[in-house]
């Protein structure tokens, strides 16, 4: 979206509501708050025109920490309320924040049709490899020997690979970042959104309380040692192989995006009754 | 042979033997020559090869209900006839046409003492090149329905445009053969001219007068998900909304259309969904977070079968507990009731307005019965009901999404207005809309959306109350045209009956319904269900009368203007 500008005068604090945020100490989620103020100042949008959408979960609780229109809805269907709000408002800029159980477990189908509809919206889901809400039950990006009550011993089955998953599907943008680096993320998410179509944005947020092996990320990720490709068959490749800790954007596709309506012109109905006169 | 004000037929076919279209026709034929008709059908779940039955009641008045008994059978085949057991009703006085090599008639038939008169359609179809049994049944019944051979030439040449000359010219042809050997046969009955009417007319189905009322009440989204009996809702929207400007989005399931149509009423674009009840079990988790964050949405079940996947192409009323009190919490929402094909109309406009004046979610419970018939209604009055929700153009100082407002309904800010910024929630909120497990901020909310639905004047609409006598029929959606007539039939008897149809199921009007009942002592309950769910409805809601009968039957086999007269006079 080329309308999308930088506006120097807009803060980071303009677009954080007076909610003081409630995650555990040391939750990635405050990072991925920080990231979500600082692209939206970058991007200089008034607050009023942009709209988060989450489902249900810690991830979720994101909205109501901005001072933007926020939904905050049932569990797994953030994808589609923010589809339906798009589509009949395209002027409005639309985040869609998910979490790894929300996102790729009861939202699932969602993120496939979603990916291949292509309407213009970013998706960011905080993946931590667990259900934190719930207190600790293995999600499907946990790994298969991850000790937990409601898995002992571990679930044993093979994680889901979401950027593949959304790649095959036909995001638009995928991209992964790291809580712990909020500038990176910032400017991941200011691409994510001036991006046309589907962007995905997977950002590992560790959970603290549930994962604490997680606080050793920081040390795991790095730079994508490659640029972005516009090249699904070399995309696939790369994000079949690589550990999952590859950050920046991986994927950038020119897919035309969903057209939405164009809402408002000539509204009378008196034409449509032609079709039942006899 | 007396002129009589109504005549029904019926056509039975394999499926994909055309049975449905030569009804079709009859139907176009009859309305545009003035009559007005009910053409129903009933049909297995398979696209071909299983059971097709179209029914067709013609009249010089308004038609919502199926005859008791059919006065002319055509049987284009009997393969599978024996499926439809009772729904196709013969007597001493039908007359059925039966192809001998299509099988013998059903025991239902032969038992029945109709009058059965062979005419080899088959054969005459074959000796005209592409010719069609289905236009040797159309030439048939409508020579004994008193039309011309060139009064039905009209509808299959207009379905028949595009596929070319010689397909018309074969059509043509049969119906001619048809018609012909008709010349040999007489009905016992004549259909009495229809009265001269200024009036315009129209022939639509219900779920089609329900798209037109949703997009005449303001709907200009919709989300779909197919699902039989639901579908033509979302067919005829998916073009039509794109003429007034609106858009319909196909969504990967029922659980995405709902929620597509909570985003675009946030955004402040009114919004629909149609679907049946497996879809609607699908759909209720959301219609809380509507209830509960005051986002108005419409949802139409065409009820089918149920429970499960029950019986997916006919009729049954056995959604209502569903839509009364499917969600979890206190969730005060609206649920409204078409009464015919041209009320699926007026009723979801009606339900559209009212759940953008309340911010509510509305269920509107349609039925198989009345969504996939097609009928010749004269058109009906224009409505006043548009939906205006009310929403916050400036917003000075903090903004209270959910102020209590007296009369429950706070104004919506939509996005893009600057200072209106909050978060909808499906948890506990604040007026603000901050998330809040307190024990104020809960009971506070749960008063204002209970009082918004409960001191809300729904006006006159809210029920059909007709006529007078101590015993009142009370019933809800497509069996009012049945209750009407057997009410008729009754004071012909010189036995009084009242009619009280809801419209208006939740929130419910006990003071109205105490008003209708004036003077009623006893009251006979009519509803397709097996579980008497009209009749608990109503004990839960209402004061009642003592003295109460049930007459009350699953679908699919529609209760009939005959059993409710019968059930009348019996209980004198």
């Amino acid at each position: 979206m080329s309308s999308l500008g930088t506006n120097l005068a807009c803060k980071p604090a303009d677009y954080k509501s007076d909610i003081k945020p409630i995650w555990c100490p040391g939750c990635g989620d405050y990072h991925v708050l920080m990231s979500f103020t600082r692209a939206f100042a970058q991007l200089g949008l008034p607050p009023e025109n942009i709209v988060v959408v989450s489902g249900i979960g810690c991830s979720s609780r994101i909205p109501a920490y901005t001072n933007c229109y926020g939904f905050h809805g049932v569990h797994g269907r953030s994808l589609a309320l923010a589809a339906g709000l798009k589509v009949t408002r395209p002027d409005l800029t639309v985040v869609v924040a998910s979490g790894d159980g929300d996102g790729y477990s009861i939202g699932g189908n969602h993120f496939l049709h979603a990916c291949r509809r292509n309407i213009d919206m970013t998706y960011v889901v905080m993946d931590n490899h667990i259900y934190g809400m719930t207190k600790g039950q293995p999600s499907p990006t946990t790994e298969p020997e991850f000790d937990t009550a409601l898995a002992p011993g571990g679930t044993g089955v093979r994680p889901f690979h979401p950027l593949v998953v959304a790649l095959a599907s036909g995001a638009n943008f995928i991209a992964r970042c790291f809580s712990g680096e909020p500038n990176q993320t910032a400017e991941v998410l200011v691409e994510a959104i001036r991006h046309p179509g589907f962007s995905f944005v997977e950002i590992l947020s560790p959970c603290v309380t549930f994962r604490p092996d997680e606080k050793a990320w920081k040390d795991q990720v790095r730079p994508a040692p490659v640029p972005a490709t516009s090249d699904q068959g070399k995309a696939a490749r790369r994000l079949m192989t690589d550990d999952g800790f590859n950050l920046g954007i991986l994927y950038r596709g020119d897919r035309k995006p969903f057209q939405s309506a164009v809402l408002g012109k000539a509204a009378d109905w008196a034409d449509l009754e032609k079709g039942f006169e006899l | 042979m007396g002129a009589s004000p109504s005549i029904s037929i019926a056509v039975v076919g394999s499926g994909g033997a055309g049975a449905l279209t030569t009804v079709d026709c009859l139907l176009e034929t009859a309305s545009a020559a003035g009559w007005h008709g009910l053409f129903t059908r009933t049909l297995g779940p398979q696209i071909r090869g299983g059971e097709a039955a179209g029914l067709l009641r013609l009249a010089v008045h308004p038609v919502d209900c199926l005859p008791d008994e059919l006065d002319l059978l055509v049987g284009i085949d009997w393969l599978n006839a024996h499926r439809f057991g009772a729904e196709i009703k013969c007597g001493p006085e039908t007359l059925v046409i039966s192809d001998p090599r299509g099988g013998d008639p059903p025991p239902a038939v032969t038992q029945s003492g109709a009058r059965v008169f062979d005419i080899p359609m088959k054969e005459m179809a074959k000796a005209i090149p592409d010719g069609r049994p289905n236009m040797i049944a159309l030439g048939i019944a409508s020579r004994l329905l008193g039309f011309t051979a060139e009064q039905v030439f009209v509808p299959i040449e207009k379905r028949l445009a595009d596929k070319g000359a010689a397909a018309i010219k074969a059509s043509l042809a049969g119906i001619k053969v048809g018609f012909g050997a008709a010349a040999a046969v007489s009905m016992n009955k004549r259909l009495a001219k229809p009265e001269p009417s200024s009036a315009r007319r129209w022939l639509l189905s219900g779920n089609e007068a329900t798209a037109l009322g949703a997009i005449r009440g303001g709907i200009r989204f919709a989300a779909a998900y197919p699902i039989t009996p639901a579908t033509e809702i979302l067919e005829w929207l998916a073009p039509n909304l794109a003429k007034v400007g609106g858009l319909l989005l196909q969504a990967e399931d029922e659980l995405a259309a709902i929620n597509m149509i909570i985003g675009s009423s946030f955004g402040g674009t009114p919004a629909l969904t149609a679907t049946s009840g497996p879809g609607l079990s699908l759909m209720i988790e959301a219609l809380g977070l509507a209830t509960a964050a005051e986002i108005p949405v419409v949802v139409v079940d065409v009820m089918r079968g149920g429970p499960s996947t029950g019986i997916p192409t006919k009729s049954e009323q056995a959604d209502l507990n569903l839509a009364i009190y499917g969600m979890h919490g206190d969730a005060p929402h609206l649920v409204l009731a078409p009464q015919s094909v041209s009320d699926c109309m007026f009723t979801t406009q009606w339900a559209t307005y009212l759940a953008e004046a309340l911010q509510a979610p509305a269920i509107v419970l349609s039925d198989q019965f009345m969504g996939q018939s097609r009928a010749a209604i004269e058109r009906p009055a224009d409505v006043a009901f548009i939906g205006a929700r009310k929403v916050v153009e400036d917003v000075a100082g903090a903004y209270k999404r959910y102020a209590l407002a007296a009369n429950g309904v706070s104004p919506m800010a939509l996005p893009g207005t600057h200072g209106g910024q909050y978060t909808a929630d499906g948890l506990t909120h604040s007026e603000r809309g901050t998330p809040t497990s307190g024990a104020a901020d809960h009971l506070a909310q749960l008063d204002k959306r209970r009082d918004k639905l409960e001191t809300f004047n729904f006006g006159d609409h809210w029920a059909t109350v007709e006529g007078s006598g101590d015993l009142a029929i009370i019933t809800w959606g497509s069996l009012t045209g049945a209750a009407r007539e057997a009410i008729k039939r009754a004071a012909a008897d010189g036995c009084k009956a009242r009619l009280v149809a809801l419209r208006l199921l939740a929130p419910a009007q006990p003071e109205r319904l105490a008003a209708a009942l004036d003077g009623v002592d006893r009251i006979l309950i009519i509803e397709q269900t097996h579980g008497r769910q009209f009749h608990r409805y109503l004990r839960a809601h209402y004061e009642l009368p003592k003295s109460i009968r049930v007459l009350h039957r699953p679908g699919p086999l529609p209760i009939t203007a005959g059993e409710i007269h019968r059930t009348i006079l019996d209980w004198r």
